[in-house]
């Protein structure tokens, strides 16, 4: 057979243009329980649900925000929270055309005879467990596999299991309804230059594209949400341009012009450094058939959480920086940004934190 | 280009496809090589020039004249008029056509066969340089033909990789910048995963020693017309196929903007009951390359594979009617040589008129690279199928 058309055929490709309108992103807010403590232990709250839940409905409810994204990945317990004022989350977004996504992964675990390199687990269910998702509202999905660049890795051994993970992911995802994103993450810890970091992505994406192509995945329904291609995280930085050129060539080499977008993740880079790379991707004078957009966790939120502290008085002032992040996003993807306007000192900061667990 | 520090590999290394160790050792045995960067992002000593070449043969409104026909084909052609094969008649076809001018406003690139490549005019101009002047590539034909497959269900494989090095450096001393590898896949045998899996590692391995040798290989496993299975069919065996040749292109890191592809349109097969409309095979074959072709690669050249020359044209017209991320444009044999046979007849007092009738063609199909061609005024004879069931080229 080629591709899989089944019942939601149609409303898949449709929900995945959609999210890739140029002008709008993705936010991640899909931490899990134990990843959202670490950030909320940074500004000294209690991981708590109800301080779970203030933070989202810090971010859902910023006026205006909305409108520079076209989808929030949530993690399982926000999908059924609400607002203080009983409204669920998931109308919010809708209201405001912004599609629910939901993180379906059940994290990482270590490949056995590898140097540490992982799996992704989660597939125990995982039909049913979408097709509840699509009752509460979601329509599009998120599952993260992880590569990390070494003397000897990624080895074929991870290549091939997480490329194959990600593809039976997809194709269950869209039997159940939903837009699968695909996330085939190659961290930047190490100290290896941006070339290293273009080879393995081009292998690695080649690799996931097969899989996906074997599994007769509708690529006209899905998302790509690729690492940039930076140099290591120990070693030195190079200017944006240059990571746009070779993330650009990567993706001209691998990603067919049937998948309609590609929302990148930030992964530790600071919030001014990865609206500074997607902009000068998208300034780039070659074909690009697909949008370029982002799918961004902590380069959103970092600096919203540092204002926020937890407190109430603080939700105004928090909102705007959310806000400024939006829009400066929302700039990059037309390649319009012009630096530094999306904030202040906390926007620089590096994010990267070292063997990083999602 | 940054040139890298290699240090030697640990005792158990396991590289990405094993590209490295081998590398390393060649690397020993010549010191003196010196390579751009790993091997992996595709660079080597012919980069910039392969880009350029893929380039100008990908230019809008031009397309590929593809004369290389065996000696024994071009018998046949030969035979269709009359004429003797022989070594004089195959010079005095291609000159005819190689000469036609004008020829270059809408053919960037001209495949030829090896006897072609020696040869020159009557007058004494090397037929490489006819074409240079008319600013087309000369490309050449390095296969050596398709031979039965082992443990296959009566499928071919194609074979030439043998010596294929050092004859792409000779084609290349010669002239040529481009070469041509032609594959085979039939869907009433399957087709099989063996053949499918062979085909797709055949023309990996020859793209990778043609880019090596300084050659823009043209990669063309054409899915044959033969068979009575509806368009969805050819659809997935096509989608299918791609996904392979592509995979194991990237596996033998092969720059794809270094690349030309020839592939078959998804068409319905040659006995099945109902013809598709040129719309309904545009439709059919840009589903299949979106999903297949990488926008790195500069262009997709189509073979016409038996259809009629106005079909060929129409079909290629309907693919082009908004931009696409790849050049598309066609690589035709008999669907641009079929009226000039029909026209030359062998006498030269005919050669002018010949001369012209190609020019109509190659016009034509330069017209439907625009996406602007209408079959309005077309004479009977080139909407004259051209399917031979069980062709063997």
């Amino acid at each position: 057979m080629s591709a899989f058309i089944g019942k939601y055929a149609e409303e898949l490709i449709k929900t995945a243009k959609y999210i890739a309108t140029p002008g709008k992103g993705i936010l991640a807010a899909d931490e899990s329980t134990g990843t959202i403590g670490k950030r909320l232990a940074s500004i000294n709250v209690e991981n708590i649900e109800s301080n779970r839940q203030a933070l989202r409905q810090l971010l859902f409810t910023t006026p205006e925000a909305l409108t520079y994204l076209s989808g929030v990945i949530l993690f399982e317990e926000t999908l059924y929270q609400k607002t203080t004022d009983g409204k669920p989350f998931v109308d919010v977004l809708l209201e405001n055309n912004v599609i629910p996504g939901i993180k379906v992964d059940k994290g990482v675990v270590e490949l056995a005879g590898t140097n540490g390199e992982t799996t992704t687990q989660g597939f125990d269910s995982l039909g049913s467990r979408c097709q509840q998702y699509y009752k509460a509202g979601a329509r599009f999905a998120k599952w993260r596999a992880v590569l990390k660049i070494g003397v000897i890795e990624p080895s074929a051994l991870a290549i091939e299991e997480n490329a194959r993970g990600l593809a039976r992911y997809a194709m269950i995802c869209q039997e159940n309804g939903l837009v699968p994103i695909v996330e085939p993450e190659v961290l930047t810890d190490g100290n290896h230059d941006v070339k290293k970091c273009a080879a393995v992505t081009e292998v690695v994406l080649a690799a996931v594209y097969k899989a996906l192509n074997d599994h007769h995945v509708l690529l006209e329904g899905t998302l790509l949400k690729p690492n940039m291609v930076t140099p290591g995280s120990d070693s030195p930085k190079v200017a944006a341009e240059v990571i746009a050129e070779y993330t650009v060539t990567a993706l001209r080499r691998t990603v067919p012009p049937a998948v309609p977008g590609i929302v990148f993740l930030s992964g530790g880079q600071s919030e001014e450094e990865a609206t500074q790379n997607l902009n000068a991707m998208n300034k780039l004078e070659v074909l690009k058939p697909w949008t370029l957009s982002f799918s961004f966790g902590r380069a959103l939120q970092q600096s919203t959480i540092k204002k926020w502290c937890g407190k109430t008085e603080n939700v105004p002032a928090a909102q705007q920086a959310f806000l400024a992040r939006c829009k400066a996003n929302s700039k990059a993807t037309l390649g319009k940004y012009i630096g530094g306007e999306g904030g202040d000192a906390a926007a620089s900061e590096s994010l990267h934190v070292k063997g990083y667990k999602y | 280009m940054a040139s890298m520090k290699l240090s030697a590999p640990p005792a158990t290394s396991q590289w990405i496809g094993g590209g490295r160790s081998t590398f390393e050792r060649r690397v020993s045995m010549l010191p003196m090589v010196r390579r751009g960067a790993v091997a992996p992002i595709r660079a080597g000593a012919y980069t910039d020039e392969l880009v350029q070449t893929a380039k100008s043969i990908a230019s809008p409104g031009r397309g590929i004249l593809a004369i290389d026909e065996s000696n024994a084909t071009c018998g046949k052609r030969l035979a269709s008029i009359g004429l003797d094969n022989t070594e004089t008649n195959r010079q005095a076809y291609r000159q005819l056509l190689l000469t036609t001018p004008g020829l270059g406003d809408y053919i960037s690139g001209a495949i030829l066969f090896e006897e072609t490549l020696y040869q020159s005019t009557t007058g004494g101009k090397k037929f490489v340089e006819c074409l240079r002047d008319e600013n087309i590539m000369p490309g050449i034909k390095v296969d050596k033909g398709l031979v039965p497959l082992p443990g296959s269900n009566n499928e071919s494989w194609c074979q030439g990789l043998d010596g294929l090095a050092s004859r792409c450096a000779e084609y290349y001393k010669q002239g040529a910048r481009f070469a041509k590898w032609r594959t085979v896949v039939s869907i009433p045998c399957g087709p099989s995963a063996l053949a499918v899996k062979e085909a797709a590692w055949g023309l990996a391995r020859y793209a990778a020693i043609s880019q090596d040798n300084g050659l823009v290989p043209i990669v063309e496993p054409e899915i044959l017309l033969d068979g009575d299975h509806a368009i969805e069919r050819t659809l997935e065996v096509a989608e299918k196929v791609w996904s392979e040749v592509f995979f194991y292109l990237a596996e033998n890191n092969v720059m794809f903007e270094g690349i030309l592809l020839k592939p078959s349109m998804v068409t319905p097969g040659a006995e099945h009951k109902a013809k598709a409309s040129p719309e309904t095979i545009a439709n059919y074959t840009l589903t299949m390359l979106k999903r297949r072709v990488p926008p790195a690669v500069p262009g997709i050249m189509f073979l016409s594979g038996g259809q009629s020359e106005v079909e060929a044209t129409l079909n290629l017209n309907a693919m082009n009617q908004s931009p696409n991320p790849w050049h598309v444009s066609f690589s035709y044999a008999r669907a641009l040589q079929n009226s000039v046979l029909k026209t030359w007849k062998g006498l030269p007092e005919n050669i002018d008129a010949a001369q012209k009738a190609l020019l109509v063609r190659a016009k034509a199909n330069s017209l439907a690279q625009l996406g602007r061609y209408s079959a309005d005024g077309e004479a009977e004879e080139a909407k004259k199928g051209m399917f031979q069931k069980g062709y063997t080229y």
